[in-house]
């Protein structure tokens, strides 16, 4: 117990968490800015997946890490606009359609990296590039939070950065009061002119936008290579996380930092000798707990609501 | 000619043609020698005795995880945890088949397949209960069962079922009289096709012409409504649950006794995301899955076949697959076409 301890009370250890709670993170705000509008993409997953296998492809092709983060987000947006079109304008179940897209994204991605690498496991022969880790001057010279806040991929601080973008973006903008309008009542919305196809649209765009930047960081940062479902089941925490922080802001950016600590728990339990199966399941678990959590918090609520005479 | 109550199978039709003209169209792109891949994709599956064994070998796990979502989705529930239970039954099934030495005869692979349908069935019911009781989404706790149930369903397998001496990390092999018998010769078709078809029978008149059956589909149109007619929805989506688990789990523990002599899923199968495709297309009908089951173990076998002997690989058959799923449940699709027939009978009734 004590060297797992003296494992998680490190600098690193703290860095690790945020780490790996990037990619969580800006899927979890893309979800729920697609939430707030009432409309739940569950294809995050799929998204990110194909986001990080074009930014490998686009930077590997064009030399250059930014061009493929550009690329990356693009095909995020793109694969979203898919999942709206259906959406919208064909009425698919949002649910089934988010399937859609995260059965094409498992299965395409690695058709694609086959017919472009040979491989169909990892993207080892292309040249991919990285992104660059930023220091932060003075930041970085002060002890113990420089070497957890400082030195870290420049995405990191996107995220951080895409938080209080997500929060103005909501709670500041005409775009945001009708991004939340739609979602409480859609036919309030419509009834004041607020077009609901069109910010429900708008919010789909925006979240695969996000879903695109955290494949992006997952294979130009986290890992240096696409490899095959290496997003695995990050989409689905984000979604989770979403949910579990009341739909805010930063209610979801905590929760995405509990569900990143359990992610990198799991990897620091790994001194401890228990097996590594086992110890993978961790995030999950801790999903279901949170979710659970949650779950039974609003229920009680609700019934309390409803039994108090002061609500009548 | 076209009269509006075909209308939902000529729609089907029409995905389907879509899905196969836009896999055409990637072969091309693709291939050296399209036409002769084409022709590999759409003949091959059914050139030999061989080759048609092998679509309803594939067809029949497939039936099992379709028939055990169709029923999830009837009660409008968007469970996606047919994967997991797969999995996690065809390791407890081994366990029975490796160390159960003292049974013979057809007793074993009963036993051993009970077990797995009834672990699958509480392991499904989780889900079932929060979702019940305290409205947790069923589809993320779902998802995320999967991924815990694969992750200690491995660990069992590598540190308790591994059998070091076959170089794989493979289990010990599975007793003879565990092993499920062979139906046809010349194919490995087993007796798991005789239990699905009658679980298919068994779930039609379940669903339509008992009570409980009535309850889960007015459940799954208007849970308040059914809740408002008396009926108790919660018992019901628990209900659904634990049905659907067993289905699942079965199918998974069959898979494993029918198909190998030894537990060798080093990653999830994929058999139960499948289901919900086979779901979608046979529209949530129990007796619609087995032409569903055999179209998608069809067009699977014929994208194998492509990838052996041609330079498509199979992994092409998932972007048909997600059109087909796009499509299927798009109500809009084809929607003006249906108003054009509904106004042409009309006047002709007139």
């Amino acid at each position: 117990m004590n060297s797992l301890l003296n494992v998680i009370l490190t600098t690193d250890f703290a860095f690790s968490v945020l780490r790996v709670t990037t990619p969580i993170l800006f899927a979890a705000l893309g979800a729920l800015i697609s939430n707030r509008a009432g409309i739940i993409n569950i294809g995050m997953e799929g998204i990110m997946l194909v986001s990080a296998l074009t930014g490998v492809i686009v930077s590997a092709y064009t030399h250059s890490a930014w061009v493929g983060l550009l690329g990356a987000a693009l095909a995020g947006t793109l694969i979203a606009g898919i999942l709206a079109f259906f959406t919208l304008k064909f009425k698919t179940h949002i649910i089934l359609g988010g399937v859609a897209i995260n059965m094409f994204a498992s299965g395409g991605t690695v058709f694609i990296l086959y017919l472009l690498s040979g491989d169909k496991g990892s993207s080892t022969s292309l040249a991919s590039k990285v992104l660059p880790s930023v220091e932060i001057p003075l930041l970085k010279d002060i002890p113990v939070l420089g070497p957890i806040l400082s030195g870290h991929h420049i995405l990191t601080y996107f995220s951080i950065i895409a938080v209080f973008a997500v929060y103005y973006l909501l709670n500041r903008t005409p775009l945001g009061l009708r991004i939340r309008s739609v979602g409480e009542n859609p036919h309030a919305a419509q009834s004041v002119g607020v077009s609901v196809i069109k910010i429900q649209y708008i919010a789909l765009l925006l979240s695969g936008f996000f879903a695109g930047l955290g494949g992006a960081y997952m294979s130009m940062g986290y890992l240096s290579l696409f490899t095959r479902d290496m997003v695995a089941g990050r989409g689905w925490i984000a979604i989770a996380a979403e949910s579990m922080g009341r739909s805010t802001t930063a209610g979801t950016a905590l929760t995405s930092l509990l569900f990143g600590a359990a992610d990198a728990l799991a990897n620091a339990l790994q001194v401890l000798k228990i097996p590594a199966e086992l110890i993978g399941t961790l995030p999950y678990v801790a999903t279901v707990i949170g979710l659970l959590v949650y779950a039974v918090s609003e229920t009680r609520k609700k019934n309390r609501k409803l039994k108090s005479p002061a609500a009548k | 000619m076209f009269k509006v109550k075909y209308f939902e199978a000529i729609r089907t039709t029409a995905v389907i043609l879509i899905a196969l003209v836009i896999a055409f169209i990637i072969i091309s792109l693709v291939s050296d020698h399209p036409v002769k891949t084409i022709g590999i994709f759409l003949w091959e599956p059914l050139s030999t005795k061989g080759h048609i064994g092998n679509v309803i070998e594939m067809s029949i796990p497939l039936m099992f995880t379709g028939l055990a979502v169709s029923l999830l989705f009837r009660a409008n529930m968007f469970n996606l945890g047919a994967e997991g239970i797969f999995y996690f039954s065809g390791v407890v099934t081994s366990v029975l088949a490796i160390h159960l030495t003292t049974l013979n005869g057809w007793v074993h692979p009963v036993v051993a397949i009970l077990a797995g349908s009834i672990v699958g069935a509480l392991l499904s019911a989780i889900p079932g209960i929060l979702k019940a009781k305290w409205n947790a989404n069923e589809l993320v706790t779902s998802l995320m069962f999967n991924n815990i149930l694969f992750g200690v369903g491995l660990y069992l397998l590598n540190y308790h079922l591994r059998d070091a001496k076959a170089f794989a990390n493979v289990s010990f092999k599975f007793e003879e009289t565990a092993r499920l018998a062979k139906i046809f010769p010349g194919t490995r078709i087993h007796t798991g096709l005789i239990i699905v078809l009658l679980l298919i029978v068994l779930a039609h008149l379940f669903l339509y012409k008992t009570k409980w059956g009535y309850e889960l589909r007015m459940t799954g149109i208007n849970r308040e409504f059914a809740r408002y007619s008396g009926m108790k929805t919660a018992k019901v989506i628990i209900l659904v649950h634990l049905i659907a688990g067993f289905i699942a789990g079965m199918g998974g523990s069959v898979e494993v006794l029918g198909m190998y002599n030894r537990f060798q899923w080093t990653s999830l199968p994929g058999y139960g995301l499948d289901g919900a495709l086979v779901a979608m297309l046979a529209k949530n009908n129990p007796l619609s899955v087995i032409v569903s089951a055999l179209f998608l173990a069809y067009i699977r076998i014929g994208a194998d076949m492509m990838a052996r002997l041609s330079d498509v690989p199979s992994e092409m058959i998932s972007i048909i697959q997600a059109v087909i799923i796009l499509l299927i449940s798009a109500e809009q699709f084809l929607k003006f076409w249906k108003n054009r027939m509904l106004l042409k009978e009309a006047k002709a009734s007139a």
